[in-house]
């Protein structure tokens, strides 16, 4: 077993730190409060190259791997950017993994470059109104053009950064009926507003990054955008579901140490009944134990990168990983408010932002009770309860 | 154009630091970081060396630290030479200004660059003894360089404005902090500081007798350290309709308006 520091890691925490400290919790408000993308932030970060660290070098990216990608969202959000800072990166930089991975030369030659730059914008279209967890219902259809092209229709929700992004990685039934995970194919598709109607979907937190609502009405797709084999789509994706799992832990495991940090200098500086709130156990105990319980989280996320870069099985540690940061960063964030009092319920001390963010892990990109169905039945070879 | 840039690697500000209570010095066996105040003169020098220039990098430091090197290389800097030695321990003013100015003559460089200050000594001092003991013309307090053929056109930040001031190829600069923004290292920039090269050297090295720096050559003494006073509460003007004057005589007094 080797812990010893790695210092490129060190280097890496230590520029994306920099980087982030220029932009203070009261810029993440505004942009939170006024539900502006963080332009400033996201050209800084992609200028840096930290946007296509973990794309391959022979397409422009840092070639690094899902460890590396981890911890630079991991500093993002805990600079106090939390999912707001986070997730206006995580798409590009990881979101075309299945055309790393399945997609044609062509596929990879026009996109991963700009990927790479930060200059291409990705969103993510799987979820439907009646295709939540269970993928096979999904009912948006690609038809065949007769000229080799597809045409497009349906309706997804949940779709982030659809209005800031070019592209959208969807998946559409070219086959069968819903209730099939076969006949479920991947397609990189240009969000066409002559095709495309996008809405943001009005939601609690992370409002930086509108989550969206898009109806698809007769959107053309060229035959070579498809992403690896038709009917193949549902497979292709799950290859990314364990790195997306990783980034969110890592990103969770940053929401809780932003929230950590604020709350330990606040019971360090108030003081009622003559001493620092921190003197009494009642506020010191929690926050003890929410350290330990973001450093365990910490801990999983960094076994399931190394193993995911290293070609080894990490289903259960990606999982365990997303299911424990979750956890430990909503345990954090809402602990933060407590210390806070009635002041952590005030936009000004920003934990209560955090909270809202935080809250966000417990659900996407999948339940905490689907996680525990996939260790219980996976893991545990339990009987498969759904 | 040949730049060098005086760099120091000093323990992280953001970490407290302590004091040797045998040396009176302060304790550098920590991690130790690039001095933020040397950022801007390594941002600086990369400006003006554009895509044609060379940017290199003299930097002293115990038990072969090049953190905050590679931090400046990463920045874009070619190459650096650490001074590191034993012997080196304990150093003053003049005699790191000795060691770096042996180090700098390696390269016969057409301007030196360094901070006005370190963030951890605050001597100030050490740039105007380098340049002495180097024969070199000198500008303190820089905001802004231009080079012109063989000269330096340097505005000189004064209390009242700033000076500009020529002088003639080579020269040492010293430049203030927030004259330039510097770059933050990119990725690639990170990656790429790995492989270019830090030659370490000793006392030995540059031709310095052991005996004439660190303790041995060392022509002050720090004779006694205390604490810094604790802050004393601040002065709290009720308003009583001319509070507003009271505060800018308060202002005034400071003489920061």
């Amino acid at each position: 077993m080797d812990f010893s520091p790695n210092p490129d890691h060190e280097a890496i925490v230590e520029a994306v730190d920099a980087v982030c400290g220029r932009f203070d919790d009261s810029y993440w408000s505004t942009c939170d409060q006024n539900h502006e993308f963080p332009w400033e932030f996201y050209r800084r970060m992609a200028d840096g190259g930290w946007v296509g660290i973990a794309i391959a070098a022979e397409y422009g990216g840092g070639g690094q791997g899902i460890a590396e990608a981890a911890l630079v969202l991991n500093r993002v959000a805990a600079s106090g950017a939390a999912m707001n800072g986070s997730t206006a990166l995580h798409l590009t930089m990881f979101g075309l993994n299945p055309v790393v991975k399945f997609g044609n030369d062509q596929l990879k030659e026009a996109f991963l470059p700009r990927a790479a730059t930060g200059e291409l914008h990705v969103a993510f279209g799987v979820t439907e109104p009646d295709a939540g967890t269970d993928t096979s219902r999904i009912a948006t259809r690609a038809t065949e053009d007769g000229n080799g092209g597809w045409v497009i229709n349906g309706r997804k929700i949940w779709t982030s950064k659809a209005l800031e992004s070019e592209v959208c990685l969807l998946l559409a039934r070219t086959d069968g009926e819903p209730g099939s995970f076969d006949g479920l194919t991947l397609f990189l598709v240009d969000l066409d507003p002559q095709h495309c109607d996008i809405a943001a979907i009005p939601k609690v937190g992370r409002n930086a990054v509108a989550s969206c609502e898009v109806a698809y009405d007769d959107l053309p797709v060229e035959g070579w955008r498809m992403v690896g084999d038709r009917g193949q789509g549902f497979r292709h994706i799950l290859h990314g579901l364990n790195p997306e799992r990783i980034l969110l832990a890592a990103m969770a495991c940053g929401i809780g140490e932003a929230a950590l940090r604020r709350a330990t200098t606040y019971a360090t500086e108030r003081e009622v009944f003559d001493r620092p709130i921190g003197a009494n156990q009642a506020i010191s105990h929690p926050l003890a134990r929410a350290h330990m319980e973001l450093h365990a989280a910490a801990t999983m996320w960094r076994l399931a990168a190394w193993r995911y870069d290293n070609d080894m099985e990490c289903g259960e540690h990606a999982n365990t990983a997303k299911y424990l940061a979750a956890e430990a960063s909503y345990f954090a964030a809402d602990q933060a408010v407590q210390t806070h009092g009635g002041l952590g319920y005030a936009t000004e001390y920003h934990v209560e932002r955090y909270w809202r963010e935080a809250r966000l892990q417990r659900i996407a990109p999948v339940s905490q009770e689907m996680t525990l169905n996939y260790i219980a039945q996976r893991v545990l070879g339990l009987p498969r309860s759904y | 154009m040949n730049i060098v840039v005086c760099v120091k690697q000093i323990p992280d500000p953001a970490d407290p630091g302590a004091l040797d209570p045998e040396t009176k010095t302060l304790k550098r066996d920590v991690k130790l970081i690039l001095d933020e105040s040397d950022s801007y003169g390594v941002e600086m020098a990369l400006q003006l060396a554009g895509d044609e220039g060379t940017v290199s990098l003299v930097s002293m430091a115990p038990n072969s630290e090049v953190g905050g090197l590679r931090t400046a290389l990463a920045m874009g800097a070619e190459s650096a030479v650490l001074v590191s030695d034993d012997a080196l321990k304990g150093s003053d003013a003049l005699t790191t200004a000795k060691v770096l100015a042996a180090a700098i003559a390696k390269s016969s460089p057409d301007l030196v660059i360094a901070a006005t200050e370190s963030s951890d000594g605050y001597t100030g001092t050490v740039p105007e003894q380098i340049a002495a003991l180097m024969d070199l013309p000198s500008v303190t307090f820089a905001k802004e360089i231009a080079l012109d053929g063989g000269t330096a056109k340097v505005k000189r930040q004064t209390e009242s404005g700033y000076d500009s001031v020529e002088c003639p190829l080579p020269c040492l600069v010293s430049v203030t902090a927030g004259v330039v923004e510097p770059r933050y290292p990119s990725f690639k920039g990170i990656m790429a500081a790995k492989a270019k090269p830090v030659e370490e050297v000793t006392v030995a090295d540059l031709g310095l007798d052991a005996g004439s720096v660190g303790w041995a050559g060392a022509g002050q003494e720090i004779v006694s350290i205390e604490d810094a006073p604790a802050r004393e509460a601040g002065e709290v003007i009720e308003d009583e309709g001319d509070a507003h004057e009271r505060i800018v005589a308060f202002l005034d007094e400071l003489k920061v308006l």
